[in-house]
Parts: structure tokens; sequence; C-alpha cells
């Protein structure tokens, strides 16, 4: 392992760390409301400063993390699961059945998926509990996040249909299971690993825009997405830089699991 | 020698006339006003107005007999020069001014008057406007004496019946222009659809200054179409714009950190949050909750454990004032000071729990039956504020053990909850109100009314009280004598505090932008807050530099 690659890794373990002892670290608890301070800048007492209604940032930031460096993955793993199985088939197989797959992603392109999502939060009931709302939230996008993968994917897997390795395989009498499983999904995964880390930072900004609709993390629970709801208004935000750091977090996040996990993928 | 003579008399003129040059910088006639409308007019047609945009568009053309004065909320003459209301408010005559001209030059007469009423009074017409004059069936009988005199009669009581001629505009029986043949101080001279309203000064518009000197002064007004909050903000910043009608609280305090001058707070104005709770029977809620929501010591509990006051200072950062009923403080005549104030106090809401069977095990609130207290709010998503508020409102109540979930949904949604499915068990919401007349909240306040959102449409009062609003609401409609109306709706205003089917909680201050360029402005908490005295308002000597000033 490179040291460039160790640091990402300690930075990766150091925030998983936070992220399971947030409990024990938080400053406050992440809800309760310091209503004579609000907006207040950094102190000893609030290290990040205080919202908009007096709480504590580093404690939101704290378990805000936890709700989205377990589910923005969740949901990415979802969504390029369904993109590596339904992408590698479609081109390995080919003909039909990969006309069928890039047709149906195609429609699923088109679909108002923004007013399908307002259907569907109107159909849920009220009393839902805020963590259910995020499970539900992440789990949607986890199943409707797969389309932009599956197109990439299959052109990859097209690719690989014909070398020779593959008419190697057939010609042995290789069954077509084995063929993706053992041929094809080796080939292709530096392709899946680059979907999922695509992914993650895109399902938390999203998890911030369904939010608007009610779908996302509800008041008073925090996530990096709502944190950084904060973001429009640039006035206040370029008065309080240090609301900056959610989006620092996810950018040293989402760095520090390219640096890492290529390079496992290499070593395979 | 002549030369020296010269100079002497230029430098005695400009030591001895400091007032002409001081009026001279003090602002100049002419120019050109800028400001945006946040949407596309929907119509010219004074008659048919629904829209905001199309309302600030008939309020700077349209001639009115009567206009409410904004700041004094006083009716002062207009068109007419004087009126008298009679036969228990079902016949209102009114002197005109005599000489006047519409803009397109066509002389204005009672004739005019009585076309716009039978247009306004039309049914094939349905007008926005012409709805508040109908008491009752029958037909409006319009009857012209002479060119400057008009009666109108209507076949029922009509209450507060000269009030609503400040939304009249008169039409021109004559003028081949139609509805842009106007009486006001501009006219419509140019629209580009998406992209602007231009108006121009209406030279025969009828209003002197004191000096007798023609008014408006403004040369013409720009409006540009602009639905984006931030882009205006932005626009009034680089003084492209010259005053925003409307500002929330949070752009408000940005604006007075820049320009302090330009932020203006005329105090608190009409509009206000409340909460409510589903006290619908066929509501689709357990049936212990319906019996929580329908308990007035449950409303008043809630009510007192909420602290209004931190909502305002924290939500509205101090730009919103406590609210305790239906009426606000903005509304001098109307509102009912007697009124008790609703002060922040968990301990006594726990009391008035107790009294109704709940009882606090550990943090946790629970009814007789052993249910643990929680239910949902919901409210309009993308609304900062109000997501805000919830959010403080969880916090509140759960000093006395109940929990809340709060709960956003987008606007069609959270309508189609609250108008037909009912499926929801507590709602915060916001009230515009722009009339200052009772009459304008029937459709809350009486029983049968689609917008008594606690329990809408019934088809005979579900609770005595609810009656006796509804007796109240009708005396008041049908009273003569103003002393009367106020007396019925203070009563109103009482068994709304007393039962608190709406939680009010804040009303929001009017807060509006207005560049020091612009000489003469005096914002009111009446809309329109910035321009409602645009005839006299003028630009100072360097327009363009606006609000950096």
């Amino acid at each position: 392992m490179k040291p460039l690659q160790k640091v990402a890794a300690s930075i990766l373990c150091a925030i998983f760390v936070l992220m399971v002892l947030a409990t024990f670290l938080l400053p406050a608890p992440y809800a309760r409301q310091f209503r004579d301070m609000p907006n207040a800048g950094p102190s000893t007492a609030h290290p990040l400063g205080t919202d908009a209604l007096g709480r504590d940032c580093l404690s939101r930031l704290l378990y805000g993390t936890r709700v989205s460096l377990l589910l923005a993955p969740a949901a990415a793993l979802l969504s390029t699961l369904i993109a590596a199985l339904l992408g590698s088939v479609a081109g390995l197989l080919g003909g039909w059945f990969e006309r069928i797959v890039l047709a149906a992603t195609d429609l699923s392109l088109a679909l108002p998926w923004l007013f399908l999502l307002l259907v569907v939060r109107a159909m849920l009931p009220l009393d839902v509990p805020p963590l259910v709302s995020v499970v539900i939230a992440f789990l949607m996008m986890g199943l409707l996040g797969w389309q932009a993968s599956v197109r990439v994917i299959c052109a990859a897997a097209r690719g690989v249909r014909d070398s020779d390795f593959l008419l190697l395989a057939r010609s042995s009498g290789c069954k077509p299971a084995r063929l993706l499983w053992r041929h094809v999904a080796p080939n292709l995964r530096p392709l899946f690993y680059a979907q999922f880390f695509i992914s993650i930072p895109l399902f938390i900004l999203t998890e911030a825009n369904l939010s608007i609709l009610g779908l996302g993390v509800m008041e008073p629970m925090p996530s990096w997405g709502n944190l950084m709801r904060g973001f429009e208004d640039f006035s206040t935000l370029s008065a309080n830089p240090w609301r900056l750091v959610p989006l620092v977090l996810l950018v040293i996040v989402v760095m520090c699991f390219q640096l890492v996990l290529p390079q496992q993928e290499v070593a395979q | 020698m002549i030369r020296r003579l010269s100079v002497l008399l230029s430098l005695t003129i400009a030591v001895c006339c400091p007032v002409f040059v001081s009026a001279q910088s003090a602002g100049q006639s002419g120019g050109e006003l800028h400001f945006c409308l946040r949407g596309e007019p929907k119509t010219f047609n004074p008659l048919l107005v629904e829209d905001d945009a199309s309302e600030t568009i008939r309020y700077l053309t349209g001639g009115v007999l009567i206009r409410l004065n904004r700041q004094t909320q006083a009716l002062e003459p207009g068109l007419a020069v004087s009126w008298k209301v009679s036969e228990e408010g079902r016949k209102i005559s009114f002197r005109l001014r005599t000489g006047l001209h519409f803009s397109d030059g066509t002389p204005f007469t009672s004739e005019d008057v009585a076309y716009t009423m039978k247009a306004l009074m039309d049914p094939q017409l349905h007008s926005p406007t012409g709805d508040s004059f109908r008491s009752g069936d029958g037909q409006v009988v319009v009857q012209t004496p002479s060119a400057d005199n008009i009666v109108v009669t209507f076949p029922a009581p009509v209450a507060g019946l000269e009030r609503l001629f400040d939304q009249v505009a008169i039409l021109s029986a004559h003028s081949p222009k139609k509805e842009m043949a106007v009486l006001g101080p501009f006219y419509v001279a140019d629209y580009a659809p998406g992209s602007y309203v231009l108006l121009r000064r209406n030279a025969n518009y009828w209003k002197k200054d004191k000096e007798g000197k023609p008014l408006p002064y403004l040369d013409s007004i720009r409006l540009d179409i602009q639905r984006n909050r931030d882009i205006e903000l932005l626009r009034f910043r680089r003084g492209e714009i010259h005053l925003i009608n409307t500002l929330d609280a949070e752009y408000f305090d940005r604006l007075q950190k820049d320009s302090p001058a330009a932020a203006h707070d005329a105090g608190p104005g009409l509009d206000s949050e409340f909460v409510w709770f589903n006290q619908v029977p066929t509501g689709s809620l357990a049936e212990y909750k319906k019996a929580w929501f329908r308990s007035t010591q449950f409303r008043k509990a809630i009510s007192m454990a909420i602290n209004r006051a931190d909502l305002s200072r924290i939500v509205f950062a101090g730009h919103a004032r406590p609210a305790f009923g239906p009426v606000s403080p903005a509304n001098h005549f109307w509102f009912n000071s007697a009124l008790p104030t609703q002060q922040y106090d968990s301990a006594g809401a726990l009391r008035l729990l107790a009294q109704a069977g709940f009882r606090l095990e550990g943090e946790t609130l629970r009814d007789f039956s052993g249910n643990r207290v929680e239910f949902t709010v919901i409210t309009n998503s993308g609304n900062k504020s109000r997501e805000q508020m919830g959010a403080m409102i969880q916090q509140d109540l759960s000093q006395i053990g109940i929990k809340v979930n709060l709960v956003t949904l987008d606007f069609p949604s959270l309508i189609e909850r609250i108008t037909r499915t009912y499926d929801y068990e507590a709602c915060l919401l916001g009230l515009v109100n722009t009339d200052l007349d009772p009459n304008s909240q029937m459709n809350v306040w009486l029983s049968s009314a689609e917008n008594h959102q606690w329990n809408p449409k019934q088809s005979k009062p579900a609770t005595p009280w609810e009656a006796e609003i509804d007796r109240l609401m009708q005396a008041q409609s049908s009273a003569i004598t103003d002393k009367k109306r106020k007396s019925d709706w203070d009563k109103v205003q009482q068994i709304v505090a007393a039962q608190q089917p709406f939680i009010y909680l804040v009303n929001k201050d009017a807060m509006s932008a207005i560049s020091p360029a612009v000489l003469g402005s005096a914002p009111s908490v009446l809309d329109p807050h910035a321009f409602w005295n645009a005839e006299v308002l003028r630009l100072g000597p360097d327009p363009a530099l606006g609000a950096q000033k």
C-alpha cells in the first residue's frame, strides 16, 4: 500500500470511528436547540457553531455522517448491483434481450421521476418515524438510480463478449452463468467500482433534494444532504465559512474511497 | 464691470435662495421607476383581477370612486367627491368629480360608473371583485340622475359597502380602447409577455399636489417580470430596480446588512401563521386522537406550550409578533385589543392536560387510555420558515412529553389532504390577508364554509361555539353600523381565542425594500406596501445608484 493510500485509509478509519462513537462524542444532543445562541460562531461549547435554530453544528455533523455514510453507500451498492446484473447480462447475451434492457433503460430515463416520487410520498402514511423515512428514501434511490450505470456497463460487456478468452471458455463448455460470474464480471469490476463511487455523492445530494419534497431525512434528524441545504444562502455561507465542513467532509470521503479501493481491486 | 456684476448677482442668488436649491436637489419630477412583478399578469381587465401581478397593475392604473388610504386605513374621496350609504346598507349614492377624462381623452361621467357596475355584477363575467358585492338574490339597480350623480341599490344590505369600492376600477362606457382607457395615475403603454409591462404617466389624471402641480410625478413605471426572488434582490442591490414590495425576514436581514437605509419594516402586517388539528368526524384518524383534537383543553394546552416569542425572535429574526387571534393588530379598527395574550407556560399546559385526563409518565405524555400522545404536523415543502417553526414546536411540545413528527409535502398533496381526503392530524400553514373587513373571512368562520379548515362543510354546526360564531358572523354581515359589526366581530375573536380551533402563532411584519433614490415613500402594513402612494413618488437626482447608496 502506497503512503497516500495509507493516509486515505487512515482518514476513512478515523471518520468511521467518529461515526460509530458519535453518541459519546456529541457536545450536545443533535436536536437540542440553544435558543439564546442561534447562528453562533465556533466556540469551546460549540466547536462548529450553531445553526439557525441554535442546534450544535458539530453534533449534527457527526450524527448526519452516520446517516449519510451508512445509507448513501448502501443505496449506491443496491443501484450498482442492479446495473451490474442487467448491464452484464444484456451485454453478454446481446440480441433481443440487450435491446429490451436498453429500451427499458431509455424508457426509465425518460420517466418524470420527480413526479413519481411525489406520488410515492403522497401514498406513504404520514406517521412514519424519521428513521424509517430515511431508509425508504435511500431504498427508493437505490431502486431507481441504476439507469445511467446500465448503459455504461452494457457497452463494456459488449466489448468483452467477442474476446478470445470468452470464446475459449464457451468452446470448453462453460455455461452462461459461469461465463458471467468467472469471466465477464471480473473484467468489468473496475467499472462497477467507478459507478459505485460516482453514485455515493450523487445519492447524498439527491437526498437533500428529496428532503425538500418531504421524502428525505425529516426534521430534526440531520444528514449531509440537509446540512448542505444551507448552502443556498451564499451571503450567510461567506460570512460563516465553517459551515462548509459537511461539503469538505463529503469531498474527503469520496476521494479517500477512490484512493483506497481501486488498489485493492488491482491487487486481486 | 458687467462681468463682475453678473458674478456678484449669481453669488447673491445662490446665497439668498437656498430653499430653491434644496428643493431642486430633494427630487425631481419625471424619471422611470423600476420594480418587479413576480408573475405574468393574467388580465388587464380590472374586473377580472385574481392574481398579484394583475392587482399591481389595477392599483397603479385604475381610478376608483373611493380609495382606502393604506397608511391611515381611512376611506378617502377618489373619483367621487362624496358618498352616502342608506337603506341599511342597500343603497349608496355618489357625487362624482366633474370635468375628468380617461387616459385616452374620453370624458368621465356617471354613465361610466353605471356601465362598470353593470359589468361588475354581470353573472356571465364571473368577476371575483363583483362576488364581494353579491348579498342576495335579485338585480342591482343603477340610476344616473345626472352626469355627476349615481345611485346604486343592491337587493340586500352589503356590509362595509363603501370600502368595497376601493377595488372597483371604473371602465369607460364609450372609449374604443375599452379597459385600456383608465382614470388612474398611469396607463399601460407597452407589454412584452414574459419580459415587462410599461406604464406611462396619465396626463389626464385628476389629482394635483398641494402646490397645484399635476400628479403623478413619475413619467413611467417599468415592471419587469421576475419570478426568482434571489435575482430580484440582486437586481435591487445593483440599483437596477428601485423597490421590492414584499420581503421575507431572511432577505430583509441580508439587505439590512448591506444597505440599512433601503430596508423598511412597517411593523406587524396582516399575514398570520397558525396550526390546527383535524377535527373532521370522517377523517382517517384513530378515534382516541380525534378525541384529543376535539378537546378544548388539549388545544389550549398545546397553544400554551408553544413559545411564540422564540418563534418570532429566531425564525423571523424579530420581524414578527406573537399572534393570539384571527385579526392582526395592524388592522387598527377590527382588532380586538381586549383579547388575552397567551404566555408560554409549559407547567400550565401540563396542568390543563391533567384536568383533561392526560398524565405524564417519565418524559412521555399519555391519555387516560394509556396511548402515547404523538401526532404528525404537515406543512408545505420548501418553506424554510415553516420547517423551522415545526422544528421549534417539536422541541416545545417535547417539554410536556408530546412527540411531534414533522412532514413536509408538496403543496398540491397538502391541499388534497386538508380539503378532500382529510388524511392528516395537524397542519401548519399561513394566511395571506389582504382585506381588513371581517366579511372577507366569512369563508373561514362559517361552519358550512369550505375554508373552515378544522372541520369544513358542516351541514349543521358541530359544536355550540361554532353555532355562535355562525350567528355572530351573519349578524355582523347584515349590521348597518360599524359599531355593531365591531361588537359582533370582537365576540367572534373572543370565542376563537377561547376555543383555539386555529392556534395562531405569529403575525409577520410587512417588510419591503425601497431605494433611497425614491423620494416620498411611506411603507405601509397594507398591500401594496411600498408603492401605495405611487402618484407622489419621485426619483432623486441620482436614481441609477439606487440601493447602493
